[in-house]
């Protein structure tokens, strides 16, 4: 997997990373906040890619674990006296669990049933959050979850989140290049196959389903610091299909595909959102456009013309 | 090394193996041929533990590993190939036998290490040794019919097996390829001293590589003993060529 596109990718990374932490000095409060969101969401999206993309599990419902990841973050802020810094550790720690809870139950059954058990869990858990007024808040989440000092403002709620996503995102890349990421797209491939050479196929996803849980709750987390709100609807299936979108958009190939998709996802729903009634439509446009012309997404597209330009 | 006794396996009660029996010993070639349907992919399958038998016995290595999940057969020390073609066709040559690599080294839960740097030099002999060295970088699925079964037999060799399974190696492949496969499959034998147990449509090719072989015909194994022995069996000839007298040649 050689990638043109990525060859001699460090000094992009830290160019883009510069401009990244130069964002706040020239731009306005508001598009800082977008790209928080971006950020976060793009985590989101790429944590589902690992086990989606990577690991050929059809994983229908990852807004749950990046909801429950932000629930859990908020509750232990609000409920708890323990240092508020806490909370971002139990918020992923519970959606690791769920995902793994989760994993355990829908793993015997193959890919597509898979995802369909998968949706009705998730929603399960999306009802309980909805109807626990009395801890949850209900359907009208909580608002204002008081937050360390440091990162209250909007400033340093972004550079939290950058800081954050990096690391998460380099954790996730390294295990995707480990023999752990090896076996795991071994499996996507080839599932008979993995098990043939000696790999516990089952064993294997549901560490992949854990982890991908941990990183949706760490960007679920990052969503109380830039918003300080959490609701029933961040894992309500919609999102879910939005982050596969993301991912199908980006690229699920490619690396950073999740969180190029997510970037343009979040720019077009910010900016069609006068158009709200018709999200759903635009949503399923896109979906076509990219089926029908994208199907390795943009960055799959963009690596096939460098490699086309390369050879000529 | 091998004891095969009675094994049964039927599909929505269609006996496709009905009483298969089998035995190899430590350093042999054996062969396993029959008509079309004769359910010698399904024995394989049955023995390796991609699919659970309905009944009968797997000896391997003197323990018993009826039923076992093929992983862990595989990490007792038995490898196999695919009659279809089944290679990960996302990696790339080097990549689909390293991965196999890595699963015997028990690295695939190692989350942090690069995998680039790992299993290097043992993926880069199994490739030297079965001639892939010089399309190591291209992508499985970009590879020829040819090509691609033999990397197949390179994932199986990934897992440094004792006891190898070949189901219709070379199928499919050209001449030349077939001529370069079966040396192949020779010094697998003679240098590595693995032990090879292998079906194949070519009677030319399984009289010059097998010790012995074992008939199966609609699920049962009807003779199993040296290539003379098979050669010139009745029984053999009725099922398998339908009855001429001539001894296969
Ligand atoms: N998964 C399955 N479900 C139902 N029937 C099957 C299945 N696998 C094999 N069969 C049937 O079992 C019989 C034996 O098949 P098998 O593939 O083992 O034969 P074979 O000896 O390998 O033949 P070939 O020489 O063509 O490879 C065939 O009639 C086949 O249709
Ligand atoms: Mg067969």
């Amino acid at each position: 997997m050689k990638n043109p596109l990525l060859r001699g990718k460090l000094p992009w990374v830290i160019a883009a990373l510069i401009v990244l932490f130069l964002l706040p000095v020239f731009l306005d409060r508001f598009y800082v906040y977008l790209a928080a969101i971006i950020l976060l969401t793009g985590l989101s999206a790429t944590s589902l890619n690992f086990v989606l993309g990577y690991g050929g599990v059809f994983q229908f419902h990852h807004a749950v674990f990046y909801g429950i990841g932000a629930y859990g973050t908020a509750l232990m802020i609000i409920k708890s006296n323990l240092s508020p810094w806490l909370g971002f550790i139990v918020g992923p720690v519970v959606a690791g669990i769920l995902g793994f809870v989760i994993g355990v139950i829908c793993i015997r059954l193959s890919k597509l049933y898979f995802g369909m058990l998968q949706i009705s869990l998730g929603s399960l858990v999306w009802a309980i959050v909805y109807r626990w007024y009395s801890f949850t808040g209900g359907d009208d989440g909580i608002h204002g979850v008081p937050l360390p000092d440091i990162i209250s403002s909007p400033n340093g709620a972004y550079y939290f989140t950058l800081i954050v996503t990096a690391v998460s995102m380099f954790i996730l890349y390294r295990m995707i290049r480990s023999p752990f990421g090896s076996a795991l797209q071994g499996i996507r491939d080839n599932p008979v196959r993995s098990e043939m050479i000696g790999v516990n196929v089952k064993l294997q996803q549901l560490l992949a389903l854990t982890i991908a849980g941990f990183f949706g709750g760490v960007a679920g987390s990052l969503f109380v610091v830039v918003d300080n709100t959490v609701f029933p609807d961040m894992m309500f299936w919609t999102l879910s299909l939005e982050l596969i979108i993301m991912c199908l958009l980006g690229g699920w190939f490619s690396f950073l595909g999740p969180m190029v998709g997510a970037g343009i996802i979040v720019l077009l729903r910010t900016y069609v959102s006068g158009l709200t009634v018709y999200w759903a439509l635009i949503l399923g446009i896109i979906m076509m456009l990219v089926i029908f012309f994208l199907p390795n997404g943009v960055l799959g597209y963009l690596d096939r013309f460098v490699k086309k330009k390369a050879r000529s | 090394m091998l004891e095969v006794t009675s094994l049964q396996k039927s599909f929505d009660g269609f006996k496709a193996v009905n009483n298969a029996s089998l035995s190899v010993k430590e350093g042999e070639v054996v062969a396993v041929i029959g008509p079309n349907g004769a359910g010698k992919t399904t024995l394989f399958n049955l023995i390796t533990g991609v699919l659970k038998p309905d009944g009968g016995k797997v000896l391997f290595k003197g323990e018993d590993i009826t039923g076992l999940p093929s992983y862990k057969v595989c990490r007792r020390g038995m490898s196999r190939s695919f009659q279809v073609v089944n290679v990960f066709p996302r990696l790339t040559v080097f990549e689909n036998v390293q991965v196999s690599v890595l699963a015997k080294q028990k690295r695939t839960w190692n989350l942090f290490a690069p995998s680039a740097k790992l299993a290097v030099s043992e993926t880069e002999k199994i490739l030297e040794n079965v001639g892939l060295a010089d399309i190591k970088d291209a992508t499985s699925a970009a590879l020829s019919h040819g090509e691609r079964k033999v990397l197949e037999i390179a994932i199986a060799l990934g897992g440094s097996p004792e006891f190898l399974i070949l189901d219709e190696p070379t199928a499919g492949m050209s001449p030349e390829e077939t001529t370069r496969c079966i040396d192949l499959i020779k010094q697998l034998k003679e240098k590595l001293g693995i032990t090879i147990l292998f079906c194949e449509h070519d009677m030319e090719i399984v009289f010059s590589i097998s010790d012995r072989i074992m008939v199966m015909v609609r699920g049962s194994t009807i003779i199993e003993g040296t290539c003379d022995d098979v050669r010139c069996c009745q029984e053999v000839q009725d099922a398998y060529l339908g009855g001429s007298d001539a001894c296969l040649t």
